[in-house]
C-alpha cells in the first residue's frame, strides 16, 4: 500500500483555492474555465488567492488563459509521463502539491477524468469530497440568499444563526441527490482540503480579462515522478469520430422525448428544424436516448447533460423529474405536449397542449418568418 | 483466479419518490433494486466466470435486507457472498464505506491474480467514489468507467475507458479493481438450477466485531463519526412559477406564442 503522511486536521493552516484544470490532448476542458471563474467568487468571499494546477507534457502555454479567467497563480506540473491521463500519475502529484502547499479547497470537474482522479486523491489526502455539485458557497449571506430562492425552506428550516455558527468559513457544497428528488448541502467541517467535484455546464463562465491573463503567474514546483508510480498504462487514445453534440455551450435547445414514437424519423427532423431555425442544437429525453433514437450525447437530465440555455423547447416530453433537473433553469422554457396534464407544464414559461407533429411544422414557419423579419429591420 | 464484485441494495428512484416532512428520502416506503451498474458489473464477472472458471464473489454492505440481493446474485451464477452488515457501519459517507469495504475485500483475500468489480456509480447517491476510493485503500489500480474488459494471456486486463468524447484503451496487471458502466453488458437472468441452488451457496455476513482488528477499520474512520463530510442542509427544490398554458393549438396559438417571446425580447 502507498505510504502517505498527510496532517489536515488542523483546518487554520490551510489557505487558498484550487482548480484541477483538465487538459485533454493539450486542450482546457470547458470545465477548467467555468470552475476557475466560479473559483474566483469562493477565494474573494475567503480573502484568499486561486489557482489553477496544469499537469501535462508541454502544456503551460494554457496557463494564460487560466489566469485570464481569474486564476492568481498556476502550478504547472510537465513530463513525457504525463503525456496521457493516468489516475496514479495524477493522484500523486495533486496529493504531493497538497500536502507541501495546504489548499483549504480543490475543485475537479464533474467529467469522466475529474470523477477518477478526485475519489482517489480524497480517499489518500483523508478528506471529504462531494460528488457533482451545482452549487458552492462559502459566504454564509450567498448560501442564505441561495438557499430562499432555491429551497422551501422557510426562515426556520434555513436557520442563519445556526449556519454562521457551525459552518461560517466551511465550503457548502450542493447537489442534487436520488435523481434530483433532494438537494443536499455537504460539508467538510473537520479536514482539509474540503473537495468537491462540479457538473459541467452550470458554472458561469466570467468575463475574460485581458490583462489578468497576460499577468499570469507561472509556478513550477519540483516534483517525483517515476515510471514505476504509474500501475497502468495507455495503449490509445480514441477521439470519437462523430462530432458530439454541443448542448452546454448552446443558446437554444430543442429536445425530443416519448412523443415522437408515432414516427421517430419525423420528430427527430422536425426538432433539428426547429432548432436550426433558432440557431440551436437538437437534444432529447433519456426515453429517446434509450430507446435508440438518439445517441447518448445528446441526453438532456440527470443521467445526460444539465443545460441552461436562454431558450429550451421540449417536445412530446413529459417533465420526469430526472429530465427537469437538467433543464429547468433554462432561460425561458417552451413545452408542447399532448397531455395537458403533463408535469413538464408544472416548469414551462409557455405550454402548448397540442400534438407536436401538427405544431412544430407552424413553429418552424413562425419563427423563421420572425426571425427573417428581425433580421431584416436590425 | 476470483472476480470479487462490489453491490448495492439502491432504492429505485425511477418510480415516486416519497420525501418525509424534514427533507429526507421516506426510504421505507419504496421498493429496492439492485442498482444498475453494479449488476452490469456482476454480469461481467460472470461472463470472466463462464470463460475462465474463475470464482465470484459478491459484497455488499447494507441492512439485513441486502441478503435478497446477494441470493439473487447467487442465483445469478456467483459463487459465495458476503454481507458487511453492522448498525456501527451506518451512517458512512464514501470515504466511510470505501474503508469498510476495503476491509471487507481485505479479509476474503486479493489473490495476485484478482480483479475487483464495482458499478460506476449507484443510482441513490450518484457519487461515483466508492470504486475509486476502495481502489485507493487497497493500493491497487483502478480502471473506471469501463465499456470493455478483456484478459491477455499474459493475464494483464485490457479495458475500454469510457471518456465523454470517445475512449482510452488500458492495460493493468492483476489485482485491480475496474468500475463497470451499466452499458458494458445487460446482465442474464437467473436460471431456475440458479434459484434452487442459491440458498445452498455460502453467505457470510461480517460484522464490526468480524472486521475490527483488519487494519483500515479505524472506530473514527468508520460510520457516521469517521465520515468527513456530512449533510449541512437538505432540501426539496420550489417548484418554478407557474407560466401561461396558451390557448388551443393551432396557427393563432403559435402567432400567440411568438409575439409573446418578441415583446419579451426572448426572439
Amino acid at each position: 500500500m502507498q505510504t502517505f503522511t498527510f496532517e489536515n486536521t488542523d483546518t487554520a493552516a490551510f489557505h487558498g483555492v484550487w482548480v484541477y484544470c483538465e487538459q485533454r490532448r493539450g486542450a482546457l476542458m470547458s470545465t477548467d474555465l467555468e470552475l476557475i471563474s466560479e473559483g474566483r467568487k469562493l477565494a474573494d468571499e475567503l480573502h484568499t488567492e486561486l489557482c489553477g494546477v496544469l499537469l501535462g507534457d508541454g502544456v503551460a502555454a494554457l496557463a494564460p488563459q487560466l489566469a485570464g479567467y481569474g486564476a492568481d497563480k498556476i502550478y504547472v506540473c510537465e513530463s513525457p509521463l504525463l503525456h496521457d491521463y493516468t489516475t496514479d500519475a495524477h493522484a500523486k502529484l495533486i496529493c504531493d502539491l497538497v500536502a507541501e502547499y495546504k489548499p483549504e479547497i480543490l475543485l475537479f470537474g464533474a467529467t469522466n477524468i475529474g470523477r477518477d482522479l478526485a475519489p482517489r486523491c480524497a480517499a489518500r489526502l483523508h478528506t471529504g469530497l462531494c460528488a457533482d455539485c451545482t452549487h458552492l458557497d462559502v459566504d454564509v449571506a450567498s448560501y442564505v440568499e441561495f438557499l430562499r430562492a432555491n429551497s422551501t425552506l422557510d426562515e426556520k428550516g434555513i436557520g442563519e444563526e445556526g449556519l454562521h455558527q457551525r459552518f461560517e468559513s466551511d465550503l457548502k457544497m450542493t447537489r442534487p441527490a436520488f435523481g434530483g428528488h433532494l438537494m443536499a448541502t455537504i460539508v467538510c467541517p473537520r479536514f482539509r482540503p474540503a473537495m468537491a467535484t462540479v457538473r459541467p455546464g452550470v458554472m458561469q463562465r466570467a468575463a475574460f480579462d485581458e490583462a489578468r491573463a497576460a499577468a499570469v503567474q507561472i509556478v513550477r514546483p519540483t516534483f517525483s515522478l517515476a515510471a514505476e508510480d504509474i500501475q497502468t498504462e495507455v495503449l490509445e487514445v480514441v477521439k470519437a469520430a462523430r462530432e458530439m453534440v454541443d448542448l452546454l455551450g448552446a443558446d437554444v435547445v430543442v429536445s425530443v422525448g416519448r412523443g415522437i414514437a408515432a414516427d421517430v424519423e419525423k420528430g427527430i427532423a422536425l426538432g433539428q428544424e426547429l432548432a436550426d431555425v433558432l440557431g440551436g442544437v437538437l437534444g432529447g429525453s433519456r426515453v429517446s436516448v434509450d430507446s435508440g433514437w438518439l445517441s447518448a450525447d445528446h441526453q438532456v437530465g440527470q443521467t445526460g447533460k444539465t443545460v441552461h440555455p436562454k431558450i429550451y423547447i421540449a417536445l412530446g416530453i413529459s417533465g420526469a423529474i430526472q429530465h427537469k433537473a437538467g433543464m429547468q433553469e433554462s432561460g425561458c422554457i417552451i413545452a408542447v405536449n399532448k397531455n395537458p396534464a403533463a408535469p413538464i407544464f408544472e416548469i414551462a414559461d409557455y405550454g402548448i397542449a397540442g400534438d407536436l407533429f401538427k405544431v412544430v411544422p407552424m413553429m418552424i414557419e413562425q419563427f423563421r418568418a420572425a426571425r427573417e423579419a428581425k433580421a431584416s429591420v436590425g | 483466479m476470483k472476480v470479487i464484485v462490489c453491490v448495492k441494495q439502491v432504492p429505485d428512484t425511477s418510480g415516486k419518490v416519497a420525501v418525509n416532512e424534514d427533507g429526507t428520502l421516506n426510504r421505507a416506503s419504496m421498493p429496492v433494486i439492485t442498482n444498475h451498474d453494479d449488476k452490469s458489473a456482476a454480469e461481467a464477472a460472470l461472463r470472466l466466470k463462464d470463460k475462465y472458471g474463475c470464482r465470484v464473489v459478491a459484497v455488499t454492505m447494507g441492512p439485513a435486507a441486502a441478503e435478497s440481493m446477494l441470493r439473487d446474485l447467487l442465483a445469478m451464477g456467483a459463487d459465495e457472498a458476503y454481507l458487511v452488515s453492522d448498525r456501527a457501519f451506518g451512517g458512512s459517507d464514501t470515504f466511510a464505506t470505501s474503508q469498510i469495504v476495503a476491509a471487507a475485500v481485505h479479509r476474503i483475500g486479493v489473490e495476485p491474480d484478482d480483479i475487483i468489480l464495482c458499478g460506476r456509480q449507484a443510482i441513490d447517491g450518484d457519487t461515483a467514489q466508492v470504486g475509486p476510493q476502495i481502489a485507493e485503500k487497497l493500493g491497487l489500480p483502478q480502471i473506471t468507467y469501463a465499456g470493455d474488459i478483456a484478459l491477455e494471456d499474459s493475464g494483464a486486463v485490457v479495458v475500454r475507458r469510457m471518456l465523454e468524447d470517445g475512449y482510452m484503451t488500458i492495460r493493468a496487471k492483476t489485482p485491480c479493481l475496474i468500475t463497470c458502466i451499466k452499458e458494458l453488458n445487460p446482465p442474464r437472468y437467473p436460471s431456475v438450477s440458479g434459484i434452487m441452488e442459491c440458498y445452498e451457496k455460502p453467505l457470510t455476513v461480517l460484522t464490526y466485531e468480524d472486521l475490527k482488528d483488519e487494519p483500515l477499520i479505524e472506530p473514527d474512520t468508520i460510520g457516521l463519526k469517521g465520515s468527513p463530510t456530512n449533510i449541512a442542509k437538505s432540501f426539496t427544490p420550489p417548484l418554478k412559477g407557474a407560466g401561461v398554458m396558451l390557448e388551443g393549438a393551432d396557427r393563432n396559438t403559435v402567432t400567440d406564442l411568438v409575439s409573446r417571446l418578441g415583446a419579451k425580447h426572448i426572439i
